[in-house]
């Protein structure tokens, strides 16, 4: 659930959470890209170190936090199977301990700016952004409707969870089998209200007009700022400066960092 | 008996939804938790039963504080009925529904017989034994819910919210049922910010506001006082309202009870007429 509470948007001011979220999600996925393109440890701590000053300005950190403590559970695996294989793989612990952390460093990047997009980036903000791309509308609503109502089934199911555990059931008791089977009680109520929301949230939405004419209009339209424009910058900026250090330069590791200043 | 000793309680998310709270419910007493939406009672009840554990202070039920046992093992004696049916119903019909319960507290065979029986017939769902609960009316759901609590027949019975989609009729029902409860020496704790229905019943009336207990008393003293029913916001009953009205000319305050009101009523009309 920890994981999740990193992806939960709250609606507060700042200048991150005013960007326009097509330039954000660009920035997000160019990261991506660079976070892919190298596997050494120098360039993915910078690139770590990089994405703090947006916690901070956008005033997240507790949220941010809590999603990288979420995430820590397959960062452990992903440090420890790295560190294994590359040991087994006959490499010096050094170089190992490197190339594990390296690895680890890389998946938490990435958790670490989608959680900035989406800490940061509202749900209607995010669906405009899709819909101004001329994606169908019909996906764009059950999109952020989707995302819009993961909090809302989360609490429910922890309300059915309490409403069970009343009746005396007991959700660690018995074997493995007899463990899931123990979630029957929970997951029918949680998947019987879904469905009957959904239903409601239809007739709803057709008795105020769903669907009545092709071309809806929006209330508010997407426009670029100047701060779009400086990420957008940046963006470019920062891909330009990765591809060029991938291509041209050689990057040392931090074990030779070390033995050289030795 | 239900000790509760200043206990605090936060939400992960950081609400604060309990600020000090201290009361103690003794065996047999019927009680209802009043309060605006959001003012901590369903919080509050949840730490009888040890769904939720106090941040600070403690709760004890029958001596024994609510962090040293299971719920399971609190549930046993402490029955909750949620306020919302759909969040417990999943069996394919009303009698497994009911057994359930019974099997997790493991109850034998032929007395978990006895038992669904006997709780069908009590909420008058006799004929629906073998139908899927989810066809049922919001009505006769809410009344499955109970019968599957109260088919293992815990001493203390908590009910969140009872009356909230139910009709006249069978809020009536209810509150004969809950008298009947009453005799037998249960300890009933209703949760609702019903004043008629709780004006109807005459219970305990325990007041709360954004996480504080604000009165605590009968319900005759407590629903005809305008400046603590203001704090909590609620509105006093009808026929309480009509006798503030009244009251320049001379009639009592706290009246709330339909046959106490005629009997003042119908003295003051004969006085006028002889
Ligand atoms: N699961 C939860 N997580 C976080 N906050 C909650 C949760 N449940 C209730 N709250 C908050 O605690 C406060 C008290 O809620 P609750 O006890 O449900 O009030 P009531 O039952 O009197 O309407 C409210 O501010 C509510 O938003
Ligand atoms: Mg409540």
């Amino acid at each position: 659930m920890s994981v999740f509470d990193g992806l939960k948007f709250r609606r507060v001011y700042s200048p991150i959470h005013n960007l326009d979220p097509r330039i954000k999600f660009i920035y997000v996925c160019a990261i991506f890209v660079i976070a892919i393109m190298f596997g050494e440890l120098l360039p993915l701590v910078v690139l770590f170190l990089i994405q703090i000053p947006f916690v901070l300005l956008a005033g997240v950190k507790r949220e941010w936090i809590r999603s990288m403590r979420g995430a820590a559970f397959l960062a452990t695996i992903i440090f420890l199977t790295n560190f294994v294989f590359a040991y087994l793989g006959a490499r010096g612990i050094g170089q190992s301990l490197e190339n594990a952390v390296a690895m680890t460093l890389r998946f938490i990047v990435l958790i670490e700016s989608f959680s900035i997009f989406f800490l940061t980036t509202s749900p209607d903000h995010l669906g405009l952004a899709l819909e101004q791309t001329h994606v169908p509308y019909e996906f764009t609503f059950a999109f952020t409707t989707a995302v819009r109502f993961v909090p809302v089934l989360a609490e429910e199911a922890q309300t059915i969870m309490d409403a069970q555990k009343a009746r005396g059931l007991e959700l660690e008791r018995g074997n493995f089998l007899k463990r899931i089977r123990n979630y029957i009680p929970i997951l029918i109520p949680l998947i019987v209200s879904a469905i009957r929301r959904s239903l409601e949230l239809a007739e709803a939405m057709e008795s105020r007009a769903w669907g009545a004419t092709k071309k809806r209009t929006n209330l508010y339209v997407l426009k670029m700022h100047k701060g779009d424009f400086i990420l957008a910058a940046m963006t470019i900026g920062i891909l330009a400066v990765a591809i060029y250090i991938r291509l041209y330069l050689p990057i040392p590791s931090i074990n030779q960092l070390l033995t050289g200043i030795n | 008996m239900i000790e509760v000793e200043d206990i605090y309680f936060t939400y992960p998310n950081g609400i604060e939804a309990l600020k000090g709270i201290s009361l103690t419910i003794k065996n047999g007493e019927f009680v209802a938790i009043m309060g605006q939406n959001g003012a901590g009672k369903t919080t509050l009840v949840k730490h009888f039963n040890g769904l939720l554990k106090p941040t600070k202070g403690k709760v004890l039920v029958d001596g024994v504080e609510t962090t040293k046992v299971s719920v399971a093992t609190l549930a046993r004696k402490v029955g909750f009925v949620f306020q919302n049916p759909d969040h417990q119903l999943f069996s394919e019909t009303v009698e497994d529904e009911i057994t359930f319960a019974l099997k997790n507290f493991g109850f034998k065979e032929t007395v978990i017989k006895k038992r669904v029986s006997w709780a069908l017939n009590l909420l008058g769902l006799t004929q629906y034994r073998k139908t899927s609960p989810f066809m049922l009316s919001g009505g006769e759901r809410k009344r499955v819910a109970l019968a599957s609590v109260l088919a293992w027949d815990p001493k203390i019975l908590i009910l969140d919210e009872p009356t909230i989609g139910q009709d006249y009729q069978q809020k009536e029902k209810l509150r004969q049922f809950i008298l009947q409860l009453k005799a037998q020496r249960k300890t009933i704790i209703i949760v609702t910010h019903d004043v008629e229905f709780v004006a109807e019943c005459n219970p305990r009336v325990i007041l709360m506001r954004e996480g504080k207990i604000v009165a605590d008393g009968e319900a005759s003293k407590i629903l005809t006082t305008p400046e603590v029913l203001n704090q909590a916001f609620i509105v006093p009953p009808q026929i309480a309202q009509i006798f503030f009205q009244l009251s320049d000319l001379g009639f009592p305050r706290d009246i709330i009870d339909i046959y106490e009101a005629r009997e003042i009523l119908l003295k003051a009309i004969r006085r006028k007429t002889m």
